[in-house]
């Protein structure tokens, strides 16, 4: 039982790091996406921002913050379920991050107003 | 062994912990989000703002000036051509329509609503509802005019009172000189204006009603200050154009939002 304990211990203690820098790389690609993604909405080029989150959130679908990125070109431009939808799963993966829920509370207004004009 | 093999889970993951976490950086941008239009106009090459049925104040004519704002901001804000006439005597055209001049005195024995001889308030323009509803008259102005989309409506614009509490901001000054300010509610008499639009846009080449959407805006100064009338309106105004122009235009709301990394 002793030799079972020390072997899964083993097996563990090699696993984890090793899903540490997986993950690490992982995170790694998807910011390079949602920096590039950064400085291109900065330029007012926000197809090409979405393209870039887009990617970063499907490299690293845990990365609150490309969804929230991508909820914020979807609202710019103008695709409201879209961005809807980016910002719950935002909200949903760091539901305590501030910057996204203020985010999210701005885009709802907008977006019960943008309703309230559609079913006119 | 056993614990050395639960201090490395613990590395593995804490490491896990602060790669999914991370180091956050934030970057404020500005966002302009179009609001799609409310009404599809793409059939209409040409607006008439033809006027309204207006009351209230007499300071200020709420049919002219509504006319002139809506005519000047449509000519900057909507492909439209907007088109120039004098504005229409909509309230004789209500009574024209009505059968004459229907009174107080004499709606109970026509069974028709009576017209009131001054509109002071909402209530006073119930009488006038019936005229938006006239396909056949706005479809006859349409072909005048060459089918346009036409806006017409209502309009009151009245003085209003009211006193209460409000909640006014004092500056305190401790004996070092330092400012702080508190808030303090204080009663007061206030005075103002109500404004209450309804713009009703209708097809000129059918005469039906497309929509229609009323507002309601209020401003109350301290009774020792004295707004006019005027400027009052245009500052009401000014909070409802914007939805207004939506109705027949895209509109773009400018923001800011927060891009993370």
């Amino acid at each position: 039982m002793d030799i079972r304990a020390f072997a899964v211990a083993l097996t563990l203690a090699a696993a984890l790091p090793g899903a540490a820098v997986a993950q690490e790389d992982v995170r790694k690609q998807a910011v390079a996406q949602v920096e590039f993604g950064i400085t291109v909405a900065q330029k007012n080029l926000w197809q090409e921002a979405v393209y870039r989150w887009q990617k970063a959130t499907e490299i690293d679908p845990t990365y609150a913050a490309a969804f929230n990125n991508l909820a914020i070109a979807y609202e710019q431009l103008g695709k409201f379920e879209e961005a809807g939808k980016a910002y719950e799963r935002a909200v949903e993966l760091e539901p305590e991050n501030l910057s996204i829920q203020q985010n999210y509370d701005l885009f709802k207004e907008l977006n019960d107003r943008a309703r309230r004009a559609q079913s006119r | 062994m056993t614990a050395r093999a639960g201090l490395s889970l613990a590395s593995a993951a804490l490491a896990t912990t602060l790669v999914v976490t991370g180091c956050t950086s934030i970057y404020e941008v500005p966002i302009d989000t179009p609001i799609q239009a409310k009404l599809d106009v793409t059939p209409f090459q040409r607006v008439h703002v033809v006027g309204f049925i207006g009351g209230g104040s007499d300071e200020v004519d709420p049919n002219l000036e509504t006319v002139r704002l809506l005519r000047s901001q449509l000519r900057t804000k909507s492909r439209l051509r907007v088109i120039d006439a004098d504005p229409l005597p909509l309230e004789q055209v209500a009574r024209q329509q009505a059968g004459g001049t229907v009174t107080a005195a004499d709606a109970p024995e026509t069974g028709q609503m009576a017209l009131p001889e001054r509109i002071r308030d909402e209530k006073d323009l119930e009488a006038y509802e019936p005229l938006f509803a006239n396909a056949d008259y706005w479809k006859r102005i349409g072909e005048e005019f060459q089918q346009p989309l036409i806006v017409t409506g209502t309009v009151i614009f009245r003085a209003h009172q009211a006193s209460g509490i409000v909640t006014q901001e004092r500056e305190i000054y401790d004996q070092f000189g330092r400012r702080t300010v508190v808030p303090q509610r204080v009663f007061m008499e206030r005075k103002g204006f109500i404004l209450r639009p309804k713009f009703v846009f209708i097809d000129g080449r059918t005469g039906a009603v497309l929509y229609q959407e009323s507002y309601r805006e209020e401003r109350l100064y301290p009774t020792q200050q004295n707004v006019p009338a005027l400027s009052s309106f245009f500052e009401q105004m000014d909070a409802l154009l914007p939805s207004f122009l939506n109705t027949l235009s895209t509109t773009r709301v400018r923001g800011s939002r927060i891009l993370l990394k």
